[in-house]
This record gives structure tokens, C-alpha cells and sequence, in this order.
């Protein structure tokens, strides 16, 4: 890794102070994907400000409802929470498949989201979820918040705080992991909401980060079970296609994935 | 340059290292304890398994400086007073080991899994939590015995492995 | 046996350390004044190197020297050899182009090491390595063996035209030729045996120490054989004479073949230290080791094989396309050739058998021996024919296999291997058995009711290790004989220690090769030690690889014990007062048979060292050497089946059960067998379900040169296995060991892909069965 300067903070606001000092700085959450990067020598933040002490990031709650995480909540803290298993099943299911007990003792929520690897199961959870993305700044909904591959709609400094939910009546996360990396090869959410409504959220399939899935949201709205997507095609023209896996074969996996996944969320 | 102080295996210590020096290569190379090992860079092999705060780790992503304050355990310090820790005991028992250079992450990976499962561990179990350990020499097989009969005499009426 | 003895169950003596975080590997290793080495490997798979700026990369901290090829070329260090000549068909000798350890005027693979960069520390070496400008034209790339032999593909070395290295050939190809032409089914096949990437966890490492006040080199490696590495440092490199050259392969983290060859690493950092004069220690990363350390497989070969109308084998016509990648590697050329094509006649009675190969430089990583080398992709081929002949001709697969065993020995097949013992019928039955073959049809129906595809299949395999006769083996174009060493010392206190020339590398030699002690002498393996791996301790050795530690390391040390318990005898009979034919070791003890007459092992040994009062004509001490050279190869062979269900939605398959039934001759310690049978199904398995290596044939860029896209088997990839054992003694060692390192690489491949082809129904399906080309072919099946 290249040379670079390390800060401990202890605040949102001493986070986002000593990022802005410096421009080419970034924060450091779990660090599970932002090290290996650096050891590659493919990123060189010249600061890398620590956020694992923040306990104003940290956490879970739910009431009436409504989720809210904090963005340097760990994977393992999500996927052991009582509160999220009931609240969320499918959410704690996923937070529970991220990686290796390893990874999940370390990587948080807030930064798999503000990094969007395409292969995260995080983006489809909180697409799928419309859940809202907490920053020292604003709130932003997840359709808006996920622009693209590695890409998102957090400005230079900004920082996520927390991420907050309201706990759909079912859920559902099934993924079928790229054999060597472990990563979502293609990852499936389904949630079904309050108001009746569906939502499908790809990861790992779209050569352009995590997608919604129109028309099986709109055929699982009116039948909310794995059978009513039989009818629906995938459209594989917008897929990703690598020596693991061609465009068709995700296309496949995307409606296998998306039915189990309804099937989990029962 | 990062100060760094942690309590590593018991014993407080604290040196000097550039902010981008590893937490593994801070523990093998300004400590000397050269059981943690490092077997890929990609953060998949497991060979540097460490526990910093009671929970496993990779020591190869993490920074030295991250880990300033932190309780450190390595291998080396996982048998206490000349006594194999079960965990240890059991690899040796049922040949869950061959070449070395993978074991002290995976010991370090067992520990941190008994300790979070306990008696809910079955063969399933142990193969899906070793996903963040490679192997090349014993088709885990034997390593998958070792853990359960570990966990098992820890205290909890884990199944029987498959023979 | 004893508790300790041959054929006991014992924890091994080395664990202690490796569990406690104590063994000692070559990165740990840490001398005074030490530096870090960083090479500059080449971006490109095939270029010209027009110029290397060194001039910022020097002024950078901590940078003690820069070192390139044509340095290394100034001081006269040697081309790499391949250590084992093979000739064309046509008389000629291979095609052999030259080897630099640091390329000098092309490069030829990505990795291809071009510089060194010497410095204080690990990353100001890759710091420094950075800033150093190598300016290269790059030239077209063929990563394709097939596309390399076509006529206007990009030549990788003047010597090899078209990229032919040799074209080979052994059996009788016009009585093969006929056979077919008479048979009454002739099976055809193309089969693909994948490319591989061995990985041990351990990284290789070097680290070279030059002496300039004895003008003596010493170097840390990950060896699988430090004595051949100091050979040919000496004799080939010119690095330095073997008496001012001390090797020295501490624990080693793991081989599989890959770290029998000596690198470019090795010889540089030895150079290198002599010419910075600092201690220069390099370690691979993974990536590095993706892309240099030697690779395995990679065959293309059709086949044909003809049966009358009993289904008798009446003939096997087999012709195979290696790749050897950019250059070739110390033993590449016998892979393919010498220990593959003997393997051919499988465990069948085949009365004609021709093999064609041809082996072709490509721009990839060279290819050399792989746990199996050569007997897996013989195995392969034979076995895949076999099962696919049976779903043809309408038999069962066991049947088959059943009318074409060799029940006779010793047999002597068309392709040089006489096999000296074996029941093959009776492993194939045991393994059935134990997998419950007769039960298959229900559990299928019962997979079906759940959505999912069952298969079951089978392999039987057969192959030559233990290797070799020196005699035999020169005579086929071996640069070295290939017998072992073994010293034993018995110490005056009585321990002892056993001083061999095999390596072991999570073999378990301290405590198998003590239990031989034990089971002589009746004294406990923790008096025991054994020494190995070091060129100042071990006088000479041949090292550790082809299943050969037990069958030819521990004849030697039998050797070496019979001579020990002649002069212990002759020396107890003599205090004793008895005649030395009436004396038996027994319990520790030497004793007088039918007497109460004893003297303990150890007041023996301190009586050879007090030498107060010894026979006459006895020298004192109690120290004696042998050499061991096989007789004959030795035959491990065995059946293995395995059943998987394949989910029809995703293509996943899932290893239901995977029974292996082994005939390993004797064995010393059925724990560690086990062992080494579990890690070699698992390396079989990964190359069948897991392990694909991609170059992109544009850039020859290696596509899957990490974790993150070369499939490594994991825990939840495998099931627990069911093994077994049956025992046919071999002949031709005195403990009638045949070896069982690489049986488990070798026997399981075949099984795995006849279990997928078998439940999917569609027998098209290459190496590794993927999730995405099982649903591919279970799409075309349909």
C-alpha cells in the first residue's frame, strides 16, 4: 500500500472535519474492502480517517416500525440482532451471508453502501427496503441514493450516519455467490411493504450496480408467491457477462434467486 | 509514523510504524510473533486469523493504527500455562493439520466459533464458518472433526462429526 | 506393531509447534542486516525490452541496488534447465529455448521477472520498483496450445519452430491403427484436461546470505528438495561450487509439486546478496505466486477406444497437445510424456496402445508437475473413455471395468510399466459397497421428487510412483537418479536420530519416519528425531515428490537400520556373551532369545561409544548410511465413486457422497494416509467442480490470478469423505510401501465428472463442471 496518514475520530463532526482537511481523504469504516484496495496499490487515499470509534454511528434500534442502523454497525452486529431478525428476517439473513465471519466482525453497513460494489448484497437490501440513507447532511432515498457501479450520491465529504428503514410485512434475500469470491454472482431482495406494494432489487447482475426488477415487482404485487414470476422474462442485454458467469446464465439466476427469495420470505 | 500500543497475548506493548503498516505486520515483524501468517492479498485465506477485542479478524486488513488500544491474541498466546488450548489439542488429536501454514488462522477461526455457537454447531455449521479459511492439504475433513469434537468438549453437546 | 510402531495410529510429533504458532518458514526467518528484494515482473505477455531506467528508482529511500539481466549475464548465472531430455519421434532432441532468470532482451509471460529491486524495507523495494521505467514493444501473444502449433502464430523462442517442442510418440501405432479399424465399437472422445494453479498456503520464499569472509552462500527456501536446488545452483547456475553452498528448506508450507523446481527468485536473491552484499529475503504474494509459480495440466487430447464384441479393450489411440508454457520448467518434458503416457493402459488389460504428444511453448506460466503430474490426465482420459464406452455399448460402468481388469501380475502393459501387484476387483467392490451402488436407483428417484438431479460415477485408476530406478529412469532421458539417502545415528544415551534426503512439507516424516525406529528397536518416537532438509546435515537426497518419501525414503532408512541392528547385535552379543544369532531386540532391550540375559538399548549404545569393551575389529560408534534405488516404480491403485445432486435451476452441484477405496501396500501410520488421501480428493474435486485458470488469448493476461476469480476448494465445497483401504503388499521395497501421496489428485477427477455427466444426461462437459457449464449443458441437453 502507498504511504498515507491515519486519524482516529471520535465524532461525526471530527470525522468530517479531518476528511475535509484534506482532499484526498477517505473514510475508513470496517476497511474490509477500502485495505485490500490500497494493498493492491488501486486506491490512494494520502488520509484515511477512522470511524470506527464514533459511537454516534454505532447501533441498532427499532420501534414502532422503523429501523434505524447505524452506519459503522457491523455486519455481524445486523445479522445477530433479535430486533432486526424480526423486524427485517430477510435483512438479517443477508447481513449474515456478507462475506466470512471474519469480514463481518469488521465491514459495516454505511461503508459497503457508500462503496456500491456491484456484487454487494447491501444495495439490493436497501433498494428492495426503500430505505433512506442518513448523511451528516441530508437524507437519501436508496433509489436515489445508488447512481451506479461504485458510484452514489454522497458529495466529496459527506458522510453516511445511519441507515433507517420501515419494516416491510415480508422479506427475502436469496444469492447465489460467485465461486471464487464469494461475492453475489447475483443476489435477489424482495420486500413486500406496508401499502401492498413489492420491490425487487438486483445486486451483482447489473453491468451497472444494483436494479429494481419492474415487472416482477408488478406481478408479485398482485400474487406474492414465487410462481407468479414464472411468466417473466429477464432481460439479459443489460447484464454483466464474465468468465463465471455470461448475461444469460445471470439472467437465469435473477429469476431462480428472485423466486427463492419470495419462497424465504414466505 | 503511528505510535502504537495494544496489549498483545497479555503483555502491553507499543512500538513505531508507518500508518500503512498491517496489523500483521506489526504483530510478526515489530513483535517477532511469526505463527500469524499471511497466504494471500485479496483478505479470502484466513492464514492471519487474530482476535482483536475477543472477535476474529483478518490482521491483514487491518492497520496497525486501527488496532492502538485493542486487546490482541494470536496464536501464541492461545495455550496458557503449557497447556494446549482444546482447540489446539484437537487438531493434533484428529490430524487437522498438515503442512502448518494455514493452522494458527484456522484455530484462531474455531475459537471465535465455538465461542459464538457453542453447542448449536453441527458439520454444516463448521464448513459454512470456515468460509474465510483455505486449506490446501487436508480437504478440511479432519479440520471439521477437530472443531466439532473441540466444541463439544468445551462444554456443549455438539454432534458427533461424520466419520 | 507396538504403540509406535508400523501401522500405529500416532499423533504426529511435529504438530506441537504448528499449532503453538512455532514453525519456522522461510519468511520468519530473519538474519542480521537483512534486506527485502521486490522483482519487477513483466505487464506484458510477449515484448521486447528496449531499455530499463533505473536512475529515479535509485535516488528513492531506502533502495540499496537495482539489478537487472544483463548484470546477471556479466557474473555468467547459468540458463534454467529442464533436467530431463526427451526426444522427437523423428530422432531429434527437444526443442529448447533459453531460460534467463531475469529476462534480458524479451519477456515471454506476464511475471516473466525482469529486474530486482534490493532496499530497506518490503514496500520501499515496491516503492522503488515503481519508479522504475522498463520501456518494451510489445509483440503478439498466443496463450493456446493448439493456436501456437498453427502456421503464422507469434513464435515464442527461435529454437522451437512453430512453438513445437517435441513431437513424441510411444506404443505401436499400426497395430493400435488396426485394432480400431477391426473393432466391433470403437468410443471417441475430446477431452480437456484444465489448466491448474497449485497454491500451497505457504508462499514460495528465498533468502539468499552471502559470506564474503568465507566466501560461502547460504539459502533459506521453500524447497520440496533443497539438495537437487543445490545441484543444480552449482552445476548449472554457476551461482556457487555445492561445498561453499549450504540449502536449507525449513518447514515448509505445502508443495504439491510446485516447489520442486528452482526459480528465478532463488538464484537472483543469492546473486543478488553477493552483489549488494546485504542478505536479501523476497516472499511471493499471492498474485505473485498466481503468476510464476509453475502450473499444472493443461493437455488437449482425443482419443479412441476400440472394443470386440465381449466389450474386451482391443486397443487405445491417444494424441495429446501439452502446454508448456513460456519456457520449459525442470522436469516439464517427463510430465507429459514418461508419466503420463505409461499410465495409459489404466487397470485394464489393453493389448494395443499408441500416444501421440506434442508439447508447445505458449506465452503463459510454465507448466511442470502438479500432485499426480502426468497420472491424473492418463487417469482422466482412461476413465472418462471408459465410463462414456459403458454408456454406449449399454453395460454398467462396473461391468465393464470388470471384463477388463488385469487379475494377472506381473503384467506387463504395452507402455513400458510392468505392474508388479494388485486386486483391482477387490477395491471396486469395497468402494461399491460403501457407497451403497445398488441403492443408487432409489436414492435418485428420491432426488427427483425433490427437484434434483442425481448422479453417480466411478474411477478406477492406477499409477507409477515411488519414483524411480535411477537406471531406469536415465535411460529415458532423466538428468538425475532418483534413488534416496538415509543416515542413522544412534546417539550414546541411545537416542537416535535419522538423517534423510526425502522433505517433508506436511507429510509427517518426523513421526512416520520415527515410527520405523520404534518398530525396530522398541525405543519411543520422542527419542527419535528426524533431520531433514538441510544440505549441511543431510549429505545427499533427492527430495520429496511423486508419492515417493515412503516407498524409496524410508527403504533407505530400513536399509540404513538393518545395518545399525547387525552392529548393535554383534556388539550386545558380545557383552551378552552369546551368539549374536540368538539375539532379539525386543522392548528396548537386546536380549539372549530363551534367556533372561538382556542389555538395554541404551547401555548398548554407550558401550559402542565408550568402546571399553567391543568385539574385536569393531570401529566405535553406532553410525551407519545407505542409498535405497527402487527396483521398480510402485503401483498404488484403488476405485472411487462419487454421487452428486445437481440443482437443474442454477447448475450447482452438491457432492453427496465421495468413497474412495485405496490399495496403498502397507502402511505406517493409517492417520496420515488418511490424510493424504483426504487432500488429494480435494485437490481432484477442484480441479473437476472448481478451478479454471483464464488467460485472456488477446493480451495473455492471466484472468484469474487471485482468490477473488481462481476457485480454491472451501470448506462447504466438500463433503466428509468415506475411505478405505485394501492391501496387496508391493514387491519391490522391503517395507512393501506403494504410496498414497498423490492417489486422491489422480483417482477423483474422473469419478466427479462421470457422477455430473451421469445425473444431467449429457456427457459434453469440461473441466471444472461450474455452476454456468453444468446449466449450459443441461440446457443443450435438453
Amino acid at each position: 500500500m502507498y504511504a498515507t496518514n491515519y486519524h482516529r475520530a471520535s465524532s461525526v463532526e471530527d470525522a468530517v472535519k479531518l476528511a475535509s482537511s484534506n482532499d484526498e481523504a477517505k473514510y475508513l469504516s470496517g476497511g474490509q474492502t477500502l485495505l485490500p484496495t490500497m494493498k493492491q496499490r488501486l486506491a490512494a487515499p494520502s488520509d484515511l480517517v477512522d470511524l470506527r470509534h464514533v459511537s454516534d454511528m454505532k447501533g441498532i434500534s427499532v420501534s414502532g416500525g422503523s429501523i434505524r442502523i447505524g452506519a459503522a454497525t457491523t455486519h455481524a452486529e445486523v445479522a445477530k440482532s433479535s430486533e432486526i431478525a424480526s423486524a427485517c428476517p430477510g435483512l438479517a439473513h443477508l447481513a449474515a451471508h456478507i462475506g466470512d465471519p471474519h469480514v463481518r466482525h469488521m465491514g459495516t453497513i454505511g461503508g459497503s453502501i457508500a462503496n456500491n460494489d456491484p456484487a454487494a448484497d447491501y444495495p439490493a437490501g436497501l433498494v428492495a427496503l426503500n430505505a433512506t440513507i442518513v448523511t451528516n447532511k441530508r437524507s437519501i432515498g436508496a433509489d436515489d441514493f445508488f447512481t451506479g457501479m461504485f458510484d452514489t450520491a454522497l458529495e466529496d465529504g459527506e458522510l453516511i450516519v445511519a441507515v433507517e428503514i420501515k419494516a416491510p410485512s415480508k422479506s427475502g434475500y436469496a444469492k447465489f455467490p460467485n465461486p471464487a469470491s464469494r461475492y453475489a454472482m447475483t443476489g435477489v431482495f424482495v420486500a413486500k411493504h406496508g401499502d401492498g406494494s413489492v420491490r425487487v432489487a438486483v445486486t451483482g447482475a447489473g453491468s451497472d450496480g444494483v436494479f429494481r426488477q419492474a415487472d416482477m415487482e408488478q406481478a408479485l404485487a398482485s400474487d406474492f408467491s414465487a410462481g407468479a414470476i414464472d411468466g417473466v422474462t429477464v432481460d439479459d442485454s443489460e447484464l454483466m457477462s464474465d468468465i463465471h458467469a455470461s448475461s444469460a446464465y445471470r439472467a437465469n439466476l435473477v429469476k431462480v434467486m428472485a423466486k427463492r427469495a419470495v419462497a424465504a420470505a414466505g | 509514523m503511528a505510535n502504537v500500543s495494544m496489549t498483545v497475548n497479555g503483555r502491553s506493548v507499543s512500538g513505531q510504524c508507518e500508518d500503512r503498516t498491517l496489523l500483521v505486520q506489526f504483530i510478526r515483524e515489530n513483535l517477532g510473533l511469526t505463527g500469524t501468517h499471511v497466504g494471500c492479498d485479496t483478505s479470502q485465506c484466513g492464514a492471519c486469523v487474530v482476535h482483536v477485542d475477543g472477535k476474529a479478524v483478518k490482521s491483514c486488513t487491518m492497520l496497525a493504527a486501527q488496532a492502538d488500544g485493542s486487546e490482541v491474541v494470536t496464536i501464541e498466546g492461545l495455550a496458557s500455562g503449557g497447556e494446549l488450548h482444546p482447540v489446539q489439542a484437537a487438531f493434533r488429536e484428529h490430524h487437522g493439520l498438515q503442512c502448518g501454514f494455514c493452522t494458527p488462522g484456522m484455530i484462531m477461526s474455531a475459537v471465535d466459533m465455538i465461542q459464538r455457537h457453542g453447542g448449536r454447531l453441527d458439520e454444516k455449521t463448521v464448513r459454512q464458518e470456515l468460509e474465510g479459511n483455505i486449506c490446501r492439504c487436508t480437504g478440511y475433513h479432519n479440520i471439521v472433526k477437530a472443531v466439532l469434537d473441540a466444541a463439544s468438549k468445551m462444554g456443549d453437546g455438539t454432534k458427533v462429526a461424520a466419520e | 506393531m507396538g504403540m509406535e510402531g508400523i501401522g500405529a495410529r500416532v499423533a504426529r510429533k511435529e504438530d506441537k509447534r504448528f499449532i503453538t504458532g512455532k514453525g519456522r518458514y522461510t519468511d520468519d526467518m530473519v538474519v542480521p542486516g537483512m534486506k527485502h528484494a521486490h522483482f519487477i515482473r513483466s505487464p506484458h505477455a510477449h515484448a521486447k525490452i528496449k531499455s530499463i531506467d533505473t536512475s529515479a528508482a535509485e535516488k528513492m529511500p531506502g533502495v540499496i541496488g537495482i539489478l537487472n539481466g544483463a548484470q546477471l549475464a556479466e557474473d555468467a548465472i547459468g540458463n534454467i534447465i529442464c533436467g530431463w531430455m526427451i526426444h522427437s519421434k523423428d530422432g531429434t532432441p527437444m526443442n529448447m529455448g533459453a531460460w534467463r532468470p531475469l529476462a534480458q532482451d524479451t519477456v515471454r509471460y506476464v511475471g516473466d521477472a525482469v529486474a530486482i529491486v534490493v532496499a530497506d524495507s518490503k514496500t520501499q523495494a515496491r516503492d522503488a520498483a515503481e519508479a522504475v521505467v522498463v520501456d518494451y514493444e510489445t509483440l503478439p501473444v498466443v496463450t493456446s496450445a493448439i493456436e501456437a502449433l498453427k502456421d503464422g502464430a507469434p513464435q515464442l523462442h527461435p529454437e522451437a519452430k512453430n512453438n513445437l517442442i517435441f513431437d513424441w510418440e510411444i506404443g505401436d501405432s499400426a497395430a493400435t491403427d488396426a485394432a480400431i479399424a477391426s473393432a466391433a465399437h470403437v468410443t471417441e472422445m475430446k477431452v480437456i484436461n484444465n489448466r491448474l494453479v497449485p497454491n500451497p498456503m505457504e508462499p514460495r520464499a528465498a533468502l539468499g546470505v552471502y559470506d564474503e569472509g568465507e566466501d560461502h552462500y547460504t539459502l533459506w527456501t521453500t524447497s520440496q528438495n533443497p539438495h537437487v536446488a543445490r545441484l543444480v545452483l552449482s552445476a548449472f547456475y554457476n551461482v556457487a561450487p555445492e561445498n561453499k553452498l549450504r540449502v536449507i528448506a525449513p518447514d515448509v508450507g505445502g508443495g504439491f509439486g510446485s516447489k520442486i523446481y528452482i526459480y528465478p527468485e532463488e538464484i537472483v536473491c543469492l546473486w543478488a546478496s553477493k552483489r549488494t552484499g546485504v542478505p536479501v529475503k523476497w516472499n511471493s504474494d499471492r498474485t505473485e505466486a498466481f503468476l510464476t509459480d509453475a502450473h499444472g495440466r493443461d493437455h488437449v487430447s482425443t482419443v479412441k477406444m476400440a472394443f470386440d464384441a465381449d466389450n474386451r479393450i482391443t486397443g487405445f489411440k491417444v494424441d495429446t497437445i501439452a502446454n508448456l508454457g513460456a519456457y520449459m520448467s525442470l522436469f516439464s518434458s517427463s510430465v507429459p510424456t514418461y508419466l503420463y503416457a505409461t499410465l495409459l493402459s489404466g487397470q485394464y488389460n489393453i493389448p494395443n496402445i499408441h500416444a501421440n504428444v506434442r508439447t508447445v511453448y505458449t506465452n503463459t506460466v510454465p507448466v511442470d508437475a502438479y500432485r499426480g503430474a502426468g497420472r491424473p490426465e492418463a487417469t482422466y482420459l482412461v476413465e472418462r473413455t471408459m465410463e462414456t464406452a459403458a454408456r454406449e455399448l449399454g453395460v454398467s460402468p462396473a461391468e465393464l471395468r470388470k471384463t477388463n481388469f488385469v487379475r494377472e501380475f506381473p503384467h506387463q502393459t504395452p507402455v513400458i510399466m510392468c505392474y508388479d501387484a494388485g486386486d483391482f476387483e477387490a477395491s471396486l467392490n469395497a468402494a461399491m459397497d460403501a457407497s451403497d451402488y445398488a441403492g443408487f436407483a432409489a436414492r435418485k428417484e428420491e432426488a427427483k421428487s425433490r427437484g434434483k438431479l442425481r448422479g453417480i460415477g466411478m474411477s478406477c485408476y492406477i499409477e507409477a510412483c515411488g519414483i524411480a530406478p535411477s537406471a531406469a529412469v536415465g535411460s529415458l532421458g532423466a538428468g538425475v537418479g532418483l534413488w534416496e539417502s538415509a543416515e542413522v545415528r544412534v546417539n550414546a544415551v541411545g537416542t537416535v536420530e535419522v538423517l534423510t534426503g526425502s522433505h517433508s512439507h506436511g507429510q509427517g516424516h518426523e513421526t512416520t519416519f520415527a515410527q520405523l525406529v520404534a518398530d525396530r528397536f522398541g525405543v519411543g518416537i520422542d527419542t527419535v528425531s528426524i533431520v531433514h532438509g538441510d544440505t549441511d546435515k543431510v549429505q545427499m537426497g533427492m527430495g520429496t515428490y511423486g508419492s515417493r518419501s515412503g516407498a524409496v525414503g524410508m527403504s533407505a532408512v530400513v536399509k540404513a537400520l538393518d545395518k545399525v541392528e547387525i552392529k548393535a547385535k554383534k556388539l550386545a552379543a558380545h557383552l551378552l556373551e552369546a551368539d549374536e544369532s540368538d539375539i532379539v531386540i525386543e522392548n528396548g532391550e537386546l536380549k539372549v532369545a530363551g534367556t533372561d540375559k538382556s542389555v538395554p538399548w541404551f547401555q548398548m549404545a554407550l558401550a559402542a561409544y565408550t568402546a571399553h569393551n567391543m568385539p574385536e575389529g569393531m570401529e566405535p560408534g553406532l553410525k551407519e548410511g545407505a542409498f535405497y534405488d527402487p527396483s521398480n516404480f510402485t503401483f498404488p491403485a484403488g476405485c472411487y465413486i462419487c454421487e452428486v445432486e445437481v440443482d437443474p435451476e442454477t447448475g450447482k452441484t452438491e457432492i453427496i457422497q465421495f468413497v474412495a477405496a485405496d490399495d496403498f501396500g502397507k502402511i505406517i501410520n493409517p492417520m496420515i494416509v488418511e490424510g493424504q488421501v483426504h487432500g488429494g480428493v480435494a485437490q481432484g474435486i477442484g480441479q473437476a467442480l472448481l478451478e479454471g485458470t483464464h488467460y485472456d488469448a488477446e493480451t495473455g493476461q492471466l484472468l484469474t490470478a487471485s482468490y477473488m476469480d481462481y476457485t480454491m476448494p472451501r470448506a462447504d465445497d466438500l463433503p466428509s469423505f468415506q475411505i478405505s483401504t485394501t492391501e496387496t503388499a508391493c514387491p519391490s521395497n522391503p517395507l512393501g510401501i506403494k504410496g498414497c501421496g498423490e492417489a486422491g489428485a489422480i483417482g477423483s477427477p474422473p469419478a466427479l465428472i462421470n457422477a455430473i455427466t451421469d445425473a444431467i444426461g449429457n456427457n459434453d462437459l469440461t473441466m471444472p463442471a461450474t455452476p454456468q457449464r453444468v446449466w449450459a449443458a443441461l440446457g443443450s441437453a435438453k
